[in-house]
């Protein structure tokens, strides 16, 4: 009875096959909207985890500067650190792994008759460490380059692209790279990371501290210490006694505010997708508001259709019909259709995510609990909208209904 | 004769209430055995087919006794109503009220559908029913590729494919030119003859009357008389004979 019931509402919707495309649309885009902004959303959060954890997991930045000061996090004015603060971290707090004191300069780099415009980073090995870089060839610097402030250069990937591609080799490895008034030998190829939140990793080129702070900013400032935590260890403990440390090594007063900032890489990675999973359950709200009206749509239509097949019901009811079953016609006419609705929806949220993330560059996130649920929702809307016009059509009486015209 | 088909006692049905008021059935008393061929006649507004609607079991009498079989239809529910329709009764309606862009086939296997038969089954009943009605090969056909008096047969072919007790026909012919009209009646005699099924049929044509073995006339929510035909097919010596069915 169920699948003659069923084959019954298949062949209605049939037989009136671009009505029955028309009712579905405002399921189908409710139910693609929903899908797509999910899985974009979902897809957006994971890349913004990525981004950010390839900074460097467990990762410390400190910078001088006060919070709530106008230019504070530029650290005007403010005491900046020295090299002598990295190696006091690193020697007086435990579950340090690594502590790097980083300067940057924005300057245009040259060789092999090419000009590139990069970001020039003179700090130490343990640099490397703590932003996760691998090595694509060469080597790091030695111990006596770091302290002699030696002309040596490892380059990112974008760098060595835009210089070094189309020569012997392709490298780079050993060749001349001048940085505004010298000139420094490339001894190593980063390994590439790709885009970030924070611009392209991969266009720097990195020089020992001391280098950079001789040859290009002419102090011996420190504006960024990069400070990686052991593995397994209590990342507020170490930033209060980090804290405490810092106070005391630039003379602050208890009443005094902090004049250095701290900040945590894991905090911002909780941050940053915390605000995008917010983003993404309020698009996908919106969107199921409009599954609610493709729902209204499919109760006018099936309104509609009793009405219109008032005859049909009935004779129906007058050749021995039970009430229930008229019913269960309708209603699984409105089931079917919204379900169709449903699964139509999913196929073009599928394609429309997978277009979309890839033209946005997030990875499509396949979320199977959003698409089970919006087709069991879909379905849901069919039983909620299509009861009351099947009761409608299920309580006619014989006689009138045959009459109707 | 035999048991009673059909017991009506002191039926009355009423429309409306207080000024409005209509008395449309005033006390009906009518039986019917098994196997008759009734003819009910009468001017509109007669009571007829308010009569008809109760004895289809489609509508409930205000006051009085209906027993079907037996069984006292007045006091049965509506789904209990449906049952006893498609179990014993099959219904032919002047507009032939068949379902559009739905084959022969389909539109006689409906009422089977709702009993619950198994696809075989409606199948070989519905070929059955077709070829009943002379439509044997028209299967596939939906009622817009159909006359209207092959439409009516097939709505025929649907009333006895469950191979009902009773037919009730409301003016079968009412839509027909007389060539087809005579082709349907022969085909209810027919059904009626050969079948045993019990005709039920409201007509106001005296000449479609004549082949029931029975005429009831209604006037102003009465019986104003009840004879039998005694030469039920005289008619057919005044009108040239019905084609045999098929040769359509």
């Amino acid at each position: 009875m169920l699948y003659s019931v069923f084959m019954l509402a298949l062949r209605s919707i049939l037989r009136n096959l671009l009505r029955s495309f028309l009712t579905i649309l405002g399921i189908v885009i409710g139910v693609s909207a929903v899908i797509t902004m999910v899985t974009l959303g979902n897809g957006a959060t994971q890349s913004i985890k990525a981004q950010i954890s390839g900074l460097g997991t467990n990762l410390l930045m400190v910078r001088p500067g006060q919070r709530g000061v106008p230019g504070g996090g530029g650290g005007i004015g403010v005491a900046q650190f020295s090299e002598a603060d990295a190696a006091a971290i690193l020697s007086q707090i435990g579950g340090v792994a690594a502590v790097a004191p980083e300067g940057r300069a924005s300057l245009t780099v040259v060789a092999n008759g090419r000009n590139w415009a990069t970001s020039v980073i003179g700090s130490s090995n343990a640099w490397f460490a703590t932003g996760n870089w691998k090595l694509a060839s060469g080597r790091l610097f030695t111990a006596d380059e770091q302290l002699a402030g030696a002309a040596a250069c490892l380059i990112g990937e974008t760098v060595r692209r835009e210089i070094f591609d189309g020569t012997v080799g392709q490298t780079g490895l050993g060749e001349h790279l001048r940085v505004r008034k010298f000139s420094c030998t490339v001894i190593g190829i980063l390994a590439a990371k790709g885009q970030s939140g924070m611009g392209d990793q991969d266009d720097t080129v990195v020089v020992p501290l001391r280098t950079l702070q001789r040859r290009v900013t002419g102090s011996v400032k420190v504006a960024t210490l990069l400070i990686s935590m052991q593995e397994g260890s209590d990342g507020a403990r170490l930033k209060a006694s980090l804290k405490q440390l810092l106070r005391e090594r630039r003379n602050l007063a208890i009443d005094d505010d902090d004049n250095f900032n701290i900040f945590d890489t894991q905090q911002l990675a909780e941050t940053l997708s915390s605000t995008t999973q917010v983003l993404t359950t309020l698009l996908g709200a919106v969107a199921a508001v409009s599954l609610l009206v493709g729902g209204i749509g499919i109760m006018n239509i099936m309104l509609v259709s009793v009405t219109e097949r008032t005859h049909e019901i009935g004779l129906r009811l007058a050749i021995g019909a039970l009430e229930h079953e008229v019913l269960l016609q309708f209603l699984i006419e409105a089931v079917v259709l919204s379900a169709l609705g449903g699964v139509v929806g999913i196929v073009i949220a599928t394609a429309a995510s997978w277009g979309l993330s890839s033209l946005m560059g997030v990875p499509y996130a396949f979320d199977p609990f959003i698409n089970l649920l919006s087709l069991a929702f879909s379905a849901g809307i069919g039983v909620l909208f299509g009861y009351f016009p099947a009761r409608r059509a299920a309580r006619m009486d014989p006689i009138e209904a045959l009459r109707h015209e | 004769m035999s048991e009673l088909l059909i017991q009506l006692r002191g039926v009355t049905k009423v429309y409306g209430s207080g000024q409005a008021e209509l008395l449309a059935l005033k006390g009906i008393d009518l039986d019917i055995e098994p196997g008759e061929f009734v003819a009910i006649m009468g001017p509109s507004g007669s009571g007829k087919s308010t009569a008809m609607n109760i004895l289809g079991c489609l509508d409930m009498p205000s006051a009085g006794q209906y027993l079907f079989k037996g069984a006292h239809v007045e006091a049965l529910s509506r789904d209990q109503r449906a049952r006893l329709r498609r179990r014993f009764l099959g219904f032919v309606f002047q507009g032939f009220n068949l379902l559009a862009r739905t084959s022969a086939q389909e539109n006689v296997e409906l009422p089977l559908l709702y009993r619950g038969d198994s696809a075989g089954v409606r199948r070989a009943a519905a070929a059955k029913a077709l070829q009943a009605v002379g439509l044997g090969g028209w299967e596939d056909h939906t009622p817009a590729e159909l006359s209207g008096g092959q439409q009516q047969r097939v709505a025929i072919a649907r009333a006895i494919v469950t191979a009902p007790a009773v037919v009730l026909a409301d003016e079968p012919t009412g839509n027909l030119d007389t060539q087809r009209s005579h082709e349907i009646m022969a085909l209810l005699m027919g059904l009626n003859q050969d079948q045993g099924i019990t005709v039920l049929m409201v007509t106001h044509e005296p000449v479609m009357a004549a082949y029931a073995r029975r005429r009831v006339h209604f006037l102003d929510g009465s019986i104003a008389e009840d004879v039998a035909n005694t030469h039920p097919t005289t008619a057919a010596l005044v009108v040239p004979a019905p084609e045999p069915a098929g040769a359509i």
